[in-house]
């Protein structure tokens, strides 16, 4: 009887911290939604100003989505938009290329240069990539890739250095059978085929992370992408064009177009992002605790 | 705790002993590793150089004496050992490089070269041409491309040298071949071998080549740039700048003065700033992210995908987005401060990021919204793995939640993830986005130098100083100090991860 209602104190005990935990789940859900909700209510509000003394628009519309391709003769967004996803585009296929191949050879492949390479990597990327960035800069504008020619100028910058984000992909090659080579090999095949046949086929997963990670970065890039534009408010892209909104002179102006617009930029991400969840979280969780 | 202990102590440790026992262990060690770095690494690394260059000289030597006159002429013309071995391609392409090489610098290359000592002499400007009694507009020297072609130049002679060493050694290789009677790889096996034995040369060339060029050169040209007075009274095509060899790094440590502020000061205050914007930004997502893992993981808590994918939305939408947003709610007149005042709950604004100390706690706070649902992502799949019979024990014991959480999980994760801990760590030392979309670094404090923010960071003030104030020179000094803590701090997690790898001892 004792040990019944011991049991059943035990249980109600139980029960009570899952209601408080639940409470607590609901509270981080309400603070982790709120600016996205407030986001979405204020690119349709009807009234312009920063900030208004009530929570609920008072006129609803969708004039601030509308304008915002209409109305481009201060700020282009269309064009900004544009730029980011052909930066995106030609920028994942190059960067998965060379983060791919760059990982095979360190993981797969045996020459005498291997690990200097490793190392002197691991020591190039300790250096703050801002700063090279000024000589990149002048080096750029020297061959005539700023400005008109900065779509150019940026891809190459992004791509330029991308073989020193291989660890991910190296970890994720090096838990694939070596004996899977080996037979192959003892077949005759060549590394090359190797690489193309035996090992990419079985990638999918960290290809898919690599896709997902190098599309998405360029769409919150603003350090480069500013440097490289200059300015020239024809070639910024997404990120630096909705700050330049966000200026003091135009802010208040321009604050519920700037909520469209951004709704627009995060939707098709927030689905992509959605989609691949799956690998985006296997390539965390594996590369976190290699080290 | 002393240092060090029998393997048997360290065994009977629990976690957090064991990890600060680790700890300690660092940093005893710490000036005993640079102390061999200086006196062990650095000689192993120069007399392997010594050996390299000497092995090289014995090559060409051997060739030269023993060489016939294919591989002799191939000192003067590359290639033509190749060539007149019938291995037309390898030998053209030498001789294309070679001519390439030699166009370039007789060309272009030459005339900076010789001006790379003094940066240039000639300043742009009018002066009297005597012939014609009249005054010009003559183009002086630009010293940043001396500089950048000058450097340019260094870049291909080193090239063409050791390209040039190839062609010797592979030219003298191949008469040896050929005196020993044995086939000489053809322009097809070449091809073959590229897919094969020599496929990291195919698999590499590409990315090397983008790292030299984007990462290697402008890091070279960076320091360079340190030891000039390159700054906004200094600026090409209108000024020169030269070389001031140690100014500048006086100029940040110590008592150089720009406006009404001191430079040294400034940059103390801001490295530490930032240092600690590392410590709490990294330790509170770290701990509050783990906690919100657990809380969702628990038995008996439905809807599990759910919470998990609301948190995740802040990964999913775009950084800069969500930051841009938040700096607007949490302005003066922004939604936050609007809607408690419409609640009744204040009168005044509160300044979340004008007044210098609450816009730093308001940065954090922002941070580990940003940050909580990555360590929660990374937390879940290891929290799964701990043995629930550490659990089951610990409840045995009497020990409740908070203490098998500070017991168990928590020594268990930092055991498991020191390596992600560390890396997190040089990230926020680095997190520019944070920082400049959100305050941009403000508000600004008068006494700080050249324009600097309460809130910046060492890599936000770089960016003012390159892009506002142009001092160059400075902030090329200030990203070598950050290369140093840099370093420094991953040394750690060499250390860390090497211990992680080399031990399952956690149980």
């Amino acid at each position: 009887m004792a040990a019944k209602k011991k049991l059943r104190s035990k249980k109600a005990a139980e029960r009570g911290t899952n209601a408080a935990i639940y409470v607590v789940l609901v509270v981080i859900s309400i603070i982790w939604l709120f600016p996205f909700f407030y986001l979405v209510l204020q690119s349709l509000r009807g009234e312009q100003g920063l900030a208004t003394m009530y929570f609920w628009p008072k006129q609803w519309t969708f004039d601030n989505y509308i304008k915002l391709f209409t109305d481009t003769s201060i700020f282009n967004f269309p064009k900004w938009y544009g730029i980011t996803l052909v930066i995106s585009v030609v920028v994942t296929v190059v960067q998965t290329a060379i983060v791919l191949v760059t990982s095979y050879a360190l993981s797969r492949l045996r020459f005498k240069m291997r690990k200097p390479l490793m190392n002197l990597m691991l020591v190039l990327g300790m250096f703050p990539g801002f700063m090279s960035m000024t000589a990149i800069y002048f080096l750029l504008k020297l061959v005539g890739l700023t400005q008109t020619f900065g779509l150019v100028g940026l891809v190459l910058v992004y791509v330029g250095s991308s073989c020193m984000g291989y660890y991910i992909c190296k970890g994720f090659f090096d838990t694939i059978p070596k004996s899977l080579d080996e037979a192959a090999r003892i077949d005759g095949a060549s590394r090359h085929t190797v690489f193309i046949k035996v090992v990419l086929p079985l990638s999918k997963p960290i290809i898919i992370y690599t896709v997902l990670t190098s599309f998405l970065a360029p769409w919150g890039e603003y350090m480069f992408a500013s440097l490289m534009a200059f300015g020239d408010q024809d070639y910024y892209n997404v990120a630096v064009g909705l700050k330049e909104m966000l200026n003091r002179e135009t802010a208040s102006e321009y604050f519920t177009r700037f909520c469209a617009a951004s709704v627009i930029v995060s939707v098709p991400i927030t689905v992509l992002f959605f989609w691949l969840q799956r690998y985006y979280v296997e390539g965390v969780t594996g590369g976190s605790v290699k080290g | 705790m002393t240092y060090p202990i029998s393997e048997l102590e360290y065994l009977k440790l629990n976690g957090w002993q064991k990890f600060g026992y680790k700890m300690t262990g660092f940093f005893k060690n710490l000036p005993t590793a640079f102390k061999n770095f200086f006196t062990k690494t650095i000689p192993a690394l120069a007399i392997r150089f010594w050996l390299m260059i000497k092995g090289w000289f014995m090559t060409i030597g051997a060739a030269a004496k023993h060489g016939d006159w294919k591989t002799r002429m191939s000192f003067v013309f590359m290639g033509s050992s190749q060539l007149g071995r019938k291995q037309i391609m390898r030998g053209l392409l030498y001789l294309f490089f070679e001519v390439v090489f030699f166009a370039y610098l007789i060309f272009f290359g030459w005339q900076y070269l010789g001006l790379l000592g003094t940066l240039g002499t000639k300043v742009s400007g009018e002066y009297y041409n005597p012939d014609k009694d009249i005054y010009e507009y003559v183009q002086g020297d630009n010293s940043l491309l001396i500089l950048l072609y000058g450097l340019l130049t260094v870049f291909f002679i080193v090239a063409f040298v050791y390209v040039w060493y190839q062609n010797v050694k592979t030219g003298y290789a191949a008469q040896q071949i050929a005196e020993a009677k044995q086939k000489l790889p053809t322009a097809k096996d070449d091809v073959r071998s590229l897919a094969d034995e020599q496929y990291h040369r195919t698999l590499l060339s590409m990315p090397l080549l983008g790292l030299s060029i984007f990462t290697i050169f402008p890091i070279i040209f960076m320091i360079l740039v340190a030891f000039t007075n390159y700054d906004d009274a200094h600026l090409p095509p209108a000024n020169l700048f030269t070389w001031i060899g140690f100014d500048n790094f006086s100029t940040v440590l110590g008592g150089g003065i720009s406006g009404n502020a001191k430079f040294g000061s400034t940059f103390g205050r801001i490295l530490l700033w930032t240092v600690v914007w590392a410590f709490f930004a990294t330790f509170s997502n770290y701990i509050l992210g783990m906690i919100v893992a657990i809380i969702i993981n628990k038995k008996g808590i439905k809807l599990k995908k759910l919470w998990r994918t609301i948190l995740i939305m802040t990964i999913a939408v775009p950084q800069f987005v969500s930051l841009l947003l938040m700096s607007q709610m949490l302005a003066d007149h922004g939604a936050i401060n609007n809607i408690l005042k419409s609640w009744g709950w204040i009168d005044q604004s509160i300044p979340f990021l004008t007044n210098g100390n609450l816009a730093k706690v308001t940065i954090i706070v922002v941070n580990i919204w940003i940050g909580i649902p990555y360590t929660m992502l990374m937390c879940t799949g290891i929290l799964m793995n701990i043995p629930e019979d550490l659990f089951e024990s610990a409840r045995m014991d009497g020990a409740g939640p908070v203490k098998a959480f500070f017991k168990i999980t928590l020594p268990y994760m930092l055991h498991i993830t020191a390596p992600y801990l560390i890396t997190q760590f040089i990230g926020n030392l680095n997190n520019f986005n944070v920082i400049f979309l959100l305050t941009g670094g403000n508000p600004i404090d008068p006494d700080m130098a050249t324009g600097a923010g309460e809130t910046d960071l060492l890599i936000t003030w770089l960016y003012k100083l390159i892009m506002q104030n142009q001092k160059y020179g400075v902030a090329a000094v200030i990203s070598i100090f950050m290369f140093i803590i840099t370093a420094v701090v991953s040394l750690i997690v060499y250390n860390r991860s090497s211990a992680v790898k080399n031990e399952e001892d956690f149980m």
